[in-house]
């Protein structure tokens, strides 16, 4: 059975790193996986969205609307841009951060005050908490990626796996003490 | 060993277990990490070359020398390099060559949704597409074989969601070929009519031979599953058809898309009760099914426009039930990219915001952002390199009419260097009264940082020389007078220039110089600046939030600027009427 998980976020929160150790971890467990990320224009600042589906054996690196298993969305509007795509009875995460996209900066729009409690209301596997406070905690709000990974991981149900052995295999060494403390402080959200 | 690869770098592990030689490029989204990835095997000789056409026309040599040889490039990236690969395609190689053309269904990051499979049969050359990144690596194997058996270019197509999706590649040791003999050869190598017109005979019965070989050859395959459905696919689009209809149809899988296997095709449409062609964009393969006298079902229900996706094919071909799943009733506000915090061209941008009659005539870059509100900086983006000569064809036409338009042709760059300068010569030669603003960040920003002419380091990672801009402008004709070069983070030095610049009446160049915010470098040094808001001087004027820098906001009643995001660039801080910025750090 193939399963499908959308990234969806702003360009510069560390969405292709996270999606990076999901992927690289699912292929040491055995999967078959397909990748799919946006480069260019789309990542300044942009609404961006990374695709992991992995299974015996995956064709389509895409996910269609209602076909999500996971949803995980690093800023919370965004959650609700690609709220569509998360089939029901499949998981969402959410990380509780606003950044204001430009026409909101400039008074053009409105950021919207009512995302989590519609969000809380509509769908019943939801996660939300503050990323960029466990980060914080932890030491270094760059992390928060990482800490939403983990809450994936949780929400997949693979949090019995080897993660710490896939993040010292894919991040550089001084980065890596932080990093495992920040998957399993998102797991245990 | 098996590795997860995008189809870029796998294209790039292709070309180096292949024995290639030679490597060139342009960067441009899609393509731009198979050049980035081909520079870590050090046995091939990779450049980034000024524009495309220069990157076929080093592979065309390299080729001729006796190289395995391969260049990649944009799907409009072909455009500007069609000229090289037409006349290739009449001389054909010594070497391996491979042009690799990165579509972008969808325009993820591009002007425009052009389909360049028609190149193929344009330019009478071979045509591959593979369908992931082990095909990637795999086919173009099978390239450079075909290239050199039959004396051919080979296109290499693939589109944004093979270069940037990743799936497994099994990795082999590189096969060493060698540089082949070079013998001289002028009916073959010098395309002067006599030899052309002999070599067209050659081209033509060379795409008899390539047929054949399509008809018989591993890349073209057929899938056996049930009858009742035929679908005939290439490239993603059959990742998407298996998605949908997995054992319930049979496939008759296309890996060599021109010349395509008339014999094959006829075979699969025999054996099936109906055809379905499934294909990104144009009707390529349906419009080639139907001259073969064979019904089939595509573009009346599948769309041109656009990406495909596995949804859009249910939809289209199959009675589906909706798939369940959530909405709620927020009101989302749109989020398009934007310039970041920090960047360069914001001062600029602002400087110029202060004439409400400028014409600007932008070009390919992240400065084309410069278009959104509340900077509102282009009037024109059409493709590389047009910001100057298509100012100087609105400047004359202005004229004509009698009216006094101030265009200003805005250019980076590592556009300049692609096609500007020629841009630059026609303003001066042909006396055009217009401002030309070269946006030099030391960097190719929007492909995510590649080394250009100007910032003195090669793919290879080697010092090079620094072609010097000013120089150019210099040498080009413009006058000293007519020439500013400002730090765009010093907002009344650069307003000075776009002031007297909009005064001009004679070509006129402004060359702002600051390196882009996200240079690793410039990121390290900076890492402690940011601005912060004095609540206490703060009037809530908003007068800062009309540089549109996405790290200040108005929250809670009150103007914030992001720490994280800010670099201390003090744009915000010089527009501040009431000193109520402060910059923190040095």
């Amino acid at each position: 059975m193939t399963k499908s998980i959308l990234f969806v976020g702003v360009g510069g929160q560390g969405i292709i790193l996270a999606s990076k150790i999901l992927t690289e971890g699912l292929i040491k467990f055995g999967y078959d996986v397909k990748m799919s990320e946006v480069h260019g224009m789309a990542q300044r600042g942009g609404s961006v969205t990374t695709q992991v589906r992995f299974g015996e054996k995956v064709y389509s690196p895409l996910i269609g609307v209602g076909e999500a298993d996971v949803l995980v969305a690093f800023e919370k509007v965004e959650a609700a841009r690609w709220i569509s795509y998360l089939k029901e009875g499949g998981s969402l995460v959410v990380n509780d951060y606003e950044i204001y996209s430009m026409p909101v900066l400039i008074g053009q729009e409105q950021y919207p005050q009512n995302t989590l409690d519609e969000l809380k209301s509509k769908v019943e596997n939801l996660k939300i908490f503050s990323a960029a406070e466990v980060a914080q905690d932890l030491g270094n709000i760059k992390t928060q990626n990482i800490v939403l990974l983990g809450a994936l991981i949780k929400a997949l149900g693979l949090e019995n796996l080897d993660w710490e052995g896939v993040i010292k295999d894919n991040l550089p060494e001084k980065m890596q003490e932080i990093n495992i403390k920040a998957i399993k402080a998102g797991m245990n959200i | 060993m098996r590795k997860i690869m995008s189809g870029d770098e796998a294209i790039a592990r292709g070309a180096y277990e292949a024995g290639c030689t030679v490597a060139a490029a342009y960067p441009g989204t899609p393509s731009t990490e198979i050049l980035e990835n081909m520079a870590q095997y050090k046995e091939i000789y990779s450049e980034w070359s000024p524009n495309e056409k220069v990157a076929v026309e080093v592979a065309c040599g390299a080729s001729i020398a006796g190289a395995r040889s391969i260049c990649a490039m944009k799907h409009v990236g072909l455009n500007v390099a069609a000229d090289p690969m037409f006349t290739m395609a009449y001389e054909g190689v010594n070497g391996g060559l491979i042009i690799v053309t990165a579509d972008d269904p969808g325009m993820h990051s591009s002007q425009n949704e052009q389909d360049n499979r028609y190149y193929a049969p344009h330019a009478k050359v071979a045509m591959i597409e593979p369908s992931d990144s082990q095909e990637c690596k795999d086919f173009v194997k099978y390239a450079f074989e075909i290239s050199e058996k039959f004396d051919t270019v080979v296109l290499f197509r693939i589109t944004t969601r093979i270069a940037h999706s990743k799936s497994i590649v099994e990795l082999k040791e590189r096969c060493e070929v060698g540089v082949k003999e070079y013998k001289k050869d002028v009916k073959k190598y010098v395309m002067i009519p006599a030899h052309s017109r002999v070599k067209h005979y050659e081209v033509e019965e060379r795409l008899a031979r390539l047929q054949n070989y399509s008809n018989n050859c591993p890349l073209n395959r057929i899938e056996w599953g049930d009858k009742k459905i035929g679908i005939i696919t290439s490239g993603i689009s059959y990742q998407y058809a298996k998605e949908v209809f997995g054992d319930s149809a049979s496939y008759l899988k296309i890996g060599m898309s021109y010349p395509l296997p008339d014999k094959m095709i006829q075979k699969f449409a025999k054996a099936v009760d109906k055809v379905y062609i499934i294909e990104e964009n144009d009707p390529y393969l349906e419009t080639y099914v139907k001259s073969l006298g064979i019904e089939c079902i595509g573009k009346e229900f599948i769309p041109i426009c656009g990406e495909l996706n596995p949804d859009i094919i249910r939809r289209a071909l199959l009675p589906t039930e909706e798939k369940k799943s959530y909405s709620v009733d927020v009101k989302v506000p749109s989020r398009p990219p934007v310039l970041c915090p920090g960047c360069p061209h914001r001062g600029l941008f602002f400087a110029m915001s202060k004439y409400k009659d400028i014409i600007a005539t932008s070009d390919i870059g992240c400065y084309t952002l410069g278009m959104m509100p509340p900077l509102n900086i282009a009037d024109t983006v059409i493709c590389m390199g047009a910001s100057i000569s298509a100012g100087v064809g609105f400047k004359k036409a202005s004229e004509k009419a009698g009216r006094d338009s101030k265009v200003f042709g805005i250019i980076g760059d590592s556009t300049f260097f692609h096609s500007g300068i020629t841009g630059l010569i026609d303003a001066v030669y042909n006396k055009a009264p217009m401002v030309t603003v070269i946006l030099d960040n030391r960097i190719t920003g929007m492909t995510g940082h590649q080394e250009n002419p100007g910032t003195g380091k090669t793919l290879m990672g080697e010092d090079a020389p620094i072609i010097d801009i000013e120089s150019i402008v210099k040498a080009v004709g413009v006058k000293e007078e007519n020439i500013r070069i400002v730090d765009p983070y010093k907002l009344e030095e650069t307003q000075r220039a776009v002031d007297d610049a909009y005064k001009a009446t004679e070509p006129f160049v402004i060359i702002t110089k600051q390196p882009c915010a996200l240079i690793k470098e410039v990121q390290k040094r900076r890492a402690n600046m940011y601005c912060k808001i004095n609540d206490e001087k703060c009037k809530k004027c908003k007068a800062c939030l009309r540089i549109g820098c996405p790290a200040i906001a108005f929250k809670n009643g009150k103007i914030v600027i992001d720490r994280s995001m800010c670099n201390g660039c003090t744009l915000c801080q010089q527009v501040c009427k009431f000193d109520a910025i402060e910059k923190v750090g040095e």
